[in-house]
């Protein structure tokens, strides 16, 4: 099969395969996430489901979302399950019971369910070398629970089990870089992308489900609730995360480091924490040191991922939109 | 929608209509209304690739219709990334019942 185009006129002429009605807040970033990634493909997918916001709101009782077979069976598993029935189909397949389709297969999850709950059956299935693509849409905390820190939860970030107050000024600790841990799985595609520069999004789901075996997706997914912004602005900060290099999009092919897109100029990351309130105690005088070390640790990472890529032969500036 | 029992539900939690959702209008959440000024609009689709509940309607030959205030819940999104025309924005943010 053929790629599909990338052009919007043509992709809007197509059927959704996540439908509206869904239960997700008004102004969520994980529908957008969600359909970019099935909207990139013409393959027949099957999808799993680590619970999660995305989870509870897309199928409720008779009520799915979902126009492709959907399997969601708890919150630790969304990469066991979908290895299974990968496993299952290419069983039938041999045993001719099952006419190859070239069906791909998808498990999506939140931060909470990929980075902490679902990481030990994920890093199984990617150990495992099953021919799947593991898409995390991280918001950066436990969102559908009401807002607890994940090990994705940013530096300084206030949440109802690191609240910032007299105590601690907001987490200490910084976020979990997931996306490094699972290409040191040494899978052939890892990829980092944000829903803001959706077509850079396409084209890595696109390539992911032309490379056989496991892949693994990290996607921003901005929360207006849990990071106490307006319902309006989840494709802005989303925007803003890679801007100000807080969210690199990149991708790690085989092996080698590739930024597929270098903002024209580094925004300061306050650009990117200020519209959010669970930000805001940074902004007290008294917590300037952490403004510092959250923009001091992202030039750090954005330092270090230069290099690697300017290691294995520069990057490669992608178009925009 | 009538009252299911065990009986007639389906067995192992399966749900077999596909996008059934669609059955259940969001449009009731919404709190600010988007308006489309077509004539300030470039098509270039961003208001319906970012809405998160495929609520910008799109006509047979791939260009933009009005919004599907059924499932709209008024998140705001389309028109703040709608880039309009000279600087005039093609969707405007209304509060609902005015």
């Amino acid at each position: 099969m053929t790629t599909k185009p990338l052009k919007l006129r043509e992709l809007a002429k197509g059927e959704d395969r996540f439908v509206h009605g869904h239960r997700m807040c008004s102004g969520c970033g994980a529908p957008i996430v969600v359909k970019q990634v099935l909207m990139a493909t013409d393959y027949p997918i099957v999808a799993s489901n680590a619970t999660g916001c995305l989870e509870v709101s897309s199928c409720i009782q008779q009520f799915t979302a979902w126009k492709i077979p959907w399997i969601h069976s708890a919150f630790e598993n969304a990469a066991a399950t979908i290895s299974g029935v990968e496993a299952m189909y290419k069983s039938l397949v041999k045993q001719g019971k099952l006419e190859d389709r070239n069906v791909k297969f998808v498990a999506f999850g939140g931060d909470g369910g990929t980075y902490d709950i679902g990481f030990q059956s994920l890093s199984g299935a990617m150990e495992r070398g099953h021919d799947m693509l593991y898409v995390c849409y991280d918001n950066g905390a436990y969102m559908n629970t009401g807002i607890q820190r994940s090990s994705a939860t940013p530096f300084g970030a206030n949440t109802t089990t690191c609240p910032a107050g007299d105590v601690i000024p907001g987490k200490l600790q910084q976020r979990k870089d997931l996306t490094k841990i699972m290409a040191a799985h040494g899978i052939p595609y890892v990829a980092q992308a944000s829903p803001a520069n959706w077509m850079d999004l396409m084209k890595k789901v696109q390539k992911a489900f032309e490379i056989k075996g496991p892949k693994f997706m990290n996607v921003i997914s901005p929360c207006n609730r849990g990071w106490r912004s307006k319902t309006n602005d989840a494709v802005a900060l989303a925007r803003l995360a890679v801007e100000t290099c807080y969210w690199p999009l990149y991708e790690i092919e085989n092996g080698v480091t590739k930024i597929t897109f270098k903002p024209k100029e580094k925004k300061p990351l306050v650009d990117f924490l200020k519209p959010q309130g669970r930000f805001r105690h940074m902004f007290n005088p008294e917590n300037e040191w952490m403004l510092k070390q959250a923009q001091e640790y992202v030039d750090n990472q954005w330092e270090r991922l230069q290099k690697e890529a300017a290691f294995f032969g520069g990057e490669e500036k992608a178009e925009e939109k | 929608m009538s009252k299911k029992y065990w009986e007639t539900l389906p067995q192992g939690s399966v749900v077999l209509e596909a996008g059934s959702s669609a059955k259940f209008k969001t449009g009731g959440w919404r709190s600010m209304r988007p308006k489309w000024i077509e004539e300030n609009c470039i098509q270039c689709m961003f208001c319906w690739m970012y809405c998160p509940d495929m609520s910008v309607k799109v006509t047979a030959e791939g260009k933009r219709a009005e919004f599907d205030y059924d499932y709209c819940k008024g998140c705001g999104i389309c028109a703040l990334e709608c880039p309009g025309k000279k600087g005039n924005k093609a969707i405007v943010m209304e509060e609902e019942g005015k």
